[in-house]
């Protein structure tokens, strides 16, 4: 299976719905006030939030309201919506080789994908034919250490790590000195989950960004924030937070396999102009896309 | 939170041309249960449910008698609040039909010939693990259980390690991994090992799954098959969006849960998949994770989480927990002054201080109701504890007349205050930035009587934090 129809797949049962919800909505009826407001609710529950989704409902009010309009013209309008909104996020991470190594902080909420994400992509990095290095910097949660190092034999890179219950900062430090003697191009940093209304796990998280500044002042140059496609509304939260301490410089969407919509990224993209760097679509190894506005603004409105 | 305001802010302004005792009509509650349901959507309650819901807050709420002394916004938060309780099993003991079981106040069912299973399952990064592990050790510690704890999880690099090295944590006996075995094999075996050494309870953790992954899904199956668990909880992340009706649905129909438990309740979500997977399965939400430590485990309080959901913050905890950081007479005091327009830069230094002392602030403003406006302007204002520091220094550098008089801090002052608190000119200009800002929400604050206004703002009776 592609990953797009996977990702269809998933999309497939909550889209189904969407546009059935949408078939019902606009049979033989025209565009009034009610209709609008369904359809906002539609939108709803695609995750996309009260703002974004009334945005879009009224976007389509503008030049429709009171015509006649069939199913298929509000998904297509509203798929264009989405995509002209979702087009400047479309931006994979982009190493640049003025850097060595340049330096990626994953970080991200408990469980949302952050070390499978780094195993992922260290393998495109890898198959791009570049040296990628991994750092064990997650030395709170049990065994996370192994969970990395099991994907940095999958990927082929080093994986720099200490004893459980150690300093992440410390071994920050100490990755990005290995990584600079053994002239790594990529130099990837995996960190605890932590939610973001926790002072003390962000500032420690800052203490490792604040490391990696004294090391290299132009680093981190990428700092990526993995956010897992099921969440709700709380990823406006993480997104804001997370940014604000650490300068987050893109986002990953994992688990679109499933059947969570990841409508929330509609919102924050509009919010927070944040590329999207890859979409996660399953638990192995190549299962890590570019993210595409048109294809997901499709699948989400159910048009092939 | 930041984003949207509680419910008894949006409901402030509907009631205002209404008077103020009577019965409800319908007409006057219409207008209500919109701001309602969008309160629920943002917190991301499934539509469904949301229309379930209110559905029942307009049969209960029309007809009823406003008493005096209370707005009929109020009371329609009341009705909101104890509906949504009720809705989210304030109750839900009593559809249970069997009391004389052997439960632990937790209300897990232990009843059976020893052991027992419990089968642990979910999405994948739910929490399953982590809340295994929890389980095991308050039932092998309060309970005084024999517990044996086995990892299912063949899938995901190092989970079998993650639990073994839990199992050291807690102290609780972890099955020893074999390579190669299969999910299903370790379930036999681990039962057989709790039969023939005497175990209590075996509490199986599987691997997290997708709830449209078919393979996987009759793979849990087939492991219930073998185990026969007294309980199978779905663990599920309180920060899950609208897809957490098709999730529990899936889970309840292809494999038969017969409790939830919500995990990192501890987080800003506002957890309304709580409320949608309780009424899309009617199984009761048993036990909610609070923290990373293994002992943050709770009975699930359904007023916390209805708080949550509503946007009313957590009172209960908001008092304890304010109680324990705010010195009562600094902030009187200072509520005082702001309430009189007296706002200066050294009371701003104290609030400062007060802040610095809670280590979670973000949390805690979150909790509090009718902050959540105000959070989002303290953000704007960066009063994050990632300045906190700075701007102490800063207003440490001034003399008192300045402090006083901030008008009389020029240029060749800033640079001095900016060298003195070893920041910078633009650190220092921020900063009488933000003191002007907070010179003005304090004044709006105190119109409505300080913080003490703020929490007591379109509070029903009785929720309001007694003293
Ligand atoms: N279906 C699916 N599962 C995923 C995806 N990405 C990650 N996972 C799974 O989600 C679970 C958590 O992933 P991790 O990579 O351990 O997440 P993490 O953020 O590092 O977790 P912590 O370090 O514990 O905070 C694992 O079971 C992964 O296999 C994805 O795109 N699709
Ligand atoms: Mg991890």
């Amino acid at each position: 299976m592609s990953w797009f129809d996977r990702l269809k797949a998933g999309l497939g049962r909550s889209t189904e719905r969407l546009s059935n919800g949408i078939t019902d909505l606009f049979h033989n009826r025209k565009l009034d006030q009610d209709t609008l407001d369904e359809l906002e609710e539609l939108l709803i529950m695609a995750d996309m939030g009260v703002a974004t989704a009334s945005r879009l409902s009224k976007a389509l009010a503008k030049n429709r309201f009171d015509q006649d309009i069939t199913p298929q013209e509000v998904r297509a309008a509203l798929a264009g919506e989405i995509a002209t909104i979702l087009e400047p996020a479309a931006k994979s991470l982009e190493i640049n080789p003025a850097h060595k190594p340049y330096i990626v902080l994953v970080c991200g909420v408990n469980g949302s994908g952050k070390t499978t994400t780094i195993g992922k992509m260290a393998k495109q990095f890898r198959d791009q034919g570049r040296s990628v290095m991994l750092a064990a910097g997650d030395t709170f949660r049990a065994a996370a250490i192994e969970q990395l190092q099991v994907w940095g034999e999958r990927a082929g890179c080093t994986v720099v790590a200490r004893e459980q219950g150690g300093d992440a900062a410390s071994l920050s430090f100490e990755a990005v000195q290995r990584a600079k003697a053994e002239n790594i191009d990529v130099l990837m940093i995996d960190t605890a989950g932590r939610l973001q209304n926790k002072a003390n796990l962000m500032e420690e998280l800052m203490k490792v960004v604040r490391v990696i500044a004294k090391q290299d002042d132009t680093a981190p140059h990428a700092v990526m924030l993995v956010i897992d496609a099921t969440v709700g509304q709380n990823a406006h939260n993480q997104v804001e937070v997370f940014k604000r301490m650490v300068s987050v410089t893109g986002l990953v969407l994992t688990k679109l396999d499933g059947t969570a919509k990841g409508g929330v990224v509609v919102g924050l993209a509009e919010k927070f102009q944040l590329p999207v760097y890859a979409v996660g679509v399953g638990e192995t190894i190549d299962d890590l896309h570019p993210f595409d506005a048109k294809t997901f603004a499709n699948n989400l409105m159910g048009i092939d | 939170m930041w984003m949207f305001d509680g419910l008894s802010d949006r409901l402030s302004g509907i009631f205002d041309g209404l008077k103020k005792r009577g019965a409800l009509k319908e007409a006057d509650v219409v207008s209500a249960l919109r701001e309602i349901r969008v309160a629920l959507l943002e917190a991301d309650v499934a539509l469904p449910v949301v229309k379930e819901f209110i559905d029942g807050v307009r049969e209960r709420a029309v007809g009823e008698e406003v008493i005096r002394s209370v707005t009929p916004g109020q009371m329609v938060v009341k009705i909101v609040h104890d509906h949504l309780i009720g809705m989210l099993g304030g109750d839900a003991s009593k559809d249970q039909s069997a009391p004389q079981l052997p439960m632990d106040d937790s209300g897990l069912n232990l009843a059976g010939v020893s052991p027992v299973s419990i089968l642990m399952v979910g999405l994948q990064g739910s929490g399953k693990t982590t809340t295994t592990a929890k389980i095991a050790k308050r039932l092998s510690g309060r309970d005084k259980k024999k517990v044996l704890m086995a990892s299912l999880d063949v899938y995901r690099p190092a989970a079998q390690q993650q639990l073994v090295v839990l199992g050291q944590q807690t102290g609780v006996t972890v099955l020893s991994p074999i390579m190669g075995e299969k999910p299903v094999g370790i379930a036999k075996r681990a039962m057989q090992t709790g039969r023939q050494e005497g175990y209590d309870v075996v509490l199986l953790d599987t691997a997290g799954r997708l709830h449209i992954d078919f393979e996987l899904m009759s793979e849990v199956a087939a492991i219930r098959d073998v185990a026969k668990p007294t309980e199978t909880l779905l663990v599920t992340d309180a920060m899950t969006g609208q897809d957490s009706v098709n999730i529990a649905r899936e889970f309840n129909e292809k494999i038969g849960i017969t409790g939830i438990v919500l995990t990192r309740v501890d987080g800003d979500a506002r957890g309304g998949a709580a409320l949608s997977m309780r009424s899309v399965t009617g199984c009761p939400i048993k036990l909610m994770g609070t923290g990373e430590n293994l002992d943050a485990l709770d009975v699930f309080d359904a007023a916390r989480v209805a708080g949550s959901i509503l946007g009313m913050g957590d009172v209960v905890g908001l008092v304890e927990k304010a109680r324990d950081v705010i010195d009562e007479q600094e902030a009187e005091k200072l509520a005082k002054r702001a309430m009189k327009g007296l706002f200066t830069l050294e009371d701003m230094a104290a609030q400062l201080k007060q802040l610095r002392k809670i280590d979670d602030i973000g949390g805690l403003m979150g909790m509090i109701p009718g902050m959540s406006k105000m959070k989002k302007q303290m953000s704007q204002v960066n009063v994050d504890d990632k300045g906190i520091a700075h701007q102490e220094a800063i207003i440490l550098s001034m003399t008192q007349k300045e402090r006083r008089l901030p008008k009389l801090i020029n240029g060749s002052r800033r640079k001095r205050i900016a060298a003195g608190s070893g920041t910078s000119v633009q650190e220092v200009n921020r900063l009488l930035k933000q003191f002007k800002q907070m010179s003005v929400m304090m004044k709006k604050m105190g119109k409505g009587g300080g913080l003490k206004g703020l929490m007591g703002g379109g509070m029903p009776p009785g929720m309001m934090p007694g003293r």
